[in-house]
């Protein structure tokens, strides 16, 4: 981390350099705000006042704000929420269960072709998601699990079971030979080592894992506008683009959602951050 | 490393004796035998998640293909009682007047998405290597594009896009420029897409980018720099070609996940109007689900189109990576 601060050789440490950083703070400064100006925007919508919605030029600053947006979502989206926030955990829940014992064999038993089944992870990940879809809605269709829940969860752990298994597998591959070793000794078979050892261990990627599946199934539309599509449970993306087609006039409803739909994604960044930048590098990750 | 050390306290006696047999080389006759019970093991632990990739990658993928040889209206689709007919769809979807534009679309989407994409996520890892104050707070306020689901940023820039209302011409037009109909005109659909498209994958490219220049040893710099290269030079002498290897990757990574770009395109444009936004991956929702009557064969012969290109470049990704992991 440290070796960064020489990549550009610094004026002697001393007076002169506070005020380089002064600049350069306030260009990074400037940058963000451009980069997260869309962000404050839908803030900015989701408070304006339908009358205001039109005017021209916009208000910068929500002066004449209104809570009408922030009403119209806790009377009509809380249903989508909680579908959404099921499947979510759903999703994290499948995907831990399948990944994290495929990783620990993947990395510490050797298995005899298991570098064939890595490679077809690597490959499924690039598997454009529409065709998943039209896949699953075929297969579905004939098995009557179409708008329904459970169906979702197992479309939605696709987009991050191939992800996980090869950061499980990354990580397992990191834990001590000699610690398992010394469990078998003891008499531990594998399942008991996995379920005592190597889990505990890992719960850092645990946590890396569940963060993204939650955020791709919670963020997912592709499989909801196929699947569950007009059913009786659908998630917030859904809610999300039916507003965006029924109602065009109330944008001030429509960006609240957005607002909420994003708590999430705030949430990580908040609390998780070191795990999110952990599973981005890790180089195996959705754009 | 403090998790390595949390769990001897748990398994007190048994363990330390664990851990003083587990010194010394493991004893000769035991890996003679393990192999075939580990084998088992092994495959015990993958069981479940290969028996998961079969039934929902394989099969999946292998109805694709199956619904792209048919002749599937919506009633054989029910039934399941389709009639082969080859290669039928893949030749409709050839003629069809949308497939030129759509193929265009698709490339210059992808290919100038990516350009703006490497360069701006580029510009922004070297200045964040300048270590200056906030730099690491900021660093992570760049991520919130990239985590804010699709549908958020497609509806928020469909709004700032907006020929009306939306922001965008509100500050063209406090500069003297006519408002530009981002979404309702077809010579500027794809840009607003590409626009959009640009702003989410900037973060990922900042990030994986980063991390890169994190390897590229400081003495070098300061060489360069006692040799009295100035930071232009440094840039492309050192930066840059150093750099290649994780640029390959994160431009191959990033090709592969911009073919299949759906939500933006379809939230913003559905393609439209007139198709001036439509590639390959909207083309072929719309033909299997857009329309009253869908049309599955030749959506799925679209997407199966798009799943070659898809692992054409994905393969070459693995063979570049894997090459670099070797060297």
């Amino acid at each position: 981390m440290t070796t960064a601060t020489t990549t550009r050789p610094r004026p002697r440490p001393g007076r002169g350099r506070g005020r380089t950083t002064w600049w350069q703070t306030a260009t990074g400064l400037a940058l963000t705000a451009v980069m997260l100006f869309p962000v404050y925007w839908m803030l900015n919508v989701s408070f304006t006042r339908d009358q205001d919605m039109r005017k021209s030029p916009p208000d910068w600053f929500p002066v004449n704000g209104t809570l009408d947006g922030y009403r119209a979502v806790l009377d009509q989206q809380l249903p989508y929420l909680a579908t959404s926030l099921v499947i979510g955990l759903g999703t994290v829940v499948l995907t831990v269960a399948l990944a994290a014992p495929a990783g620990y064999a993947l990395a510490k038993l050797r298995p005899r072709g298991g570098g064939v089944l890595s490679f077809l992870f690597l490959v499924a990940q690039m598997i454009p998601g529409i065709i998943m879809a039209m896949g699953f809605y075929a297969i579905y269709l004939s098995l009557g699990l179409l708008q329904s829940v459970p169906g979702l969860i197992v479309a939605d752990s696709t987009l991050a079971v191939p992800f996980a298994v090869l950061i499980f597998t990354a990580f397992m591959s990191g834990i001590p030979g000699e610690l398992l070793q010394a469990a078998k000794t003891d008499g531990a078979g594998p399942l008991r080592t996995f379920w005592s050892i190597v889990l505990p261990m890992s719960r850092n990627s645990i946590v890396t894992v569940s963060l993204f599946a939650f955020l791709w199934s919670w963020s997912d539309f592709i499989f909801a506008s196929t699947l569950v599509n007009g059913g009786a449970h659908e998630p917030i993306t859904l809610g999300i683009y039916q507003y965006i087609g029924n109602n065009n006039q109330e944008w001030n409803a429509i960006m609240a959602t957005a607002v909420v739909a994003s708590l999430p994604a705030a949430v990580i960044l908040v609390l998780a951050q070191r795990y999110v930048a952990a599973g981005v590098t890790a180089g195996a990750v959705k754009d | 490393m403090n998790r390595t050390t949390q769990l001897p306290d748990r398994r007190t006696v048994r363990d330390r004796k664990g851990a003083a047999t587990a010194a010394p080389p493991p004893p000769r006759t035991a890996p003679r035998r393990r192999p075939t019970s580990q084998q088992w093991a092994a495959w015990g632990f993958l069981a479940p998640v290969t028996l998961y990739l079969i039934l929902f990658y394989a099969y999946p993928l292998y109805r694709n293909v199956d619904l792209s040889l048919r002749n599937y209206t919506v009633r054989s689709f029910v039934q399941g009682d389709a009639p082969f007919t080859g290669l039928e769809n893949y030749l409709t979807v050839f003629d069809d007047p949308t497939f030129a534009p759509a193929l265009m679309h698709t490339v210059v989407f992808t290919v100038v998405s990516l350009v703006f994409q490497y360069a701006i996520g580029l510009a922004l890892a070297v200045f964040f290597t300048q270590h200056f104050r906030l730099s690491a707070t900021l660093r992570a306020l760049f991520l919130v594009p990239w985590l804010l689901p699709l549908i958020v940023s497609a509806s928020t820039w469909s709004w700032m896009l907006n020929s009306d209302s939306g922001v965008v011409n509100a500050a063209l037009h406090a500069v003297g420029i006519d408002a530009v109909n981002w979404l309702t005109s077809p010579s500027w659909s794809l840009t607003s897409v590409i626009l959009a498209n640009v702003w989410i994958g900037v973060p990922f490219n900042l990030v994986v980018l980063y991390s890169g220049l994190q390897s590229i040893p400081a003495s070098l710099y300061e060489a360069a720099a006692l040799d009295g290269a100035n930071a232009w030079q440094r840039f492309w002498r050192i930066t840059f070609p150093l750099l290649r290897p994780v640029s390959a990757i994160t431009l191959l990574l990033g090709l592969v996940y911009t073919l299949k770009v759906f939500d933006i395109i379809w939230i913003m444009t559905k393609g439209g109007p007139a198709d001036s936004s439509t590639t390959f991956a909207t083309w072929s929702y719309q033909l299997g689900f857009g329309n009253l009557l869908p049309a599955f064969g030749p959506g799925a012969a679209v997407g199966n189109l798009l799943v070659v290109a898809a692992l054409v470049f994905g393969l070459v990704y693995l063979r570049v990576q894997r090459k670099q992991y070797a060297s």
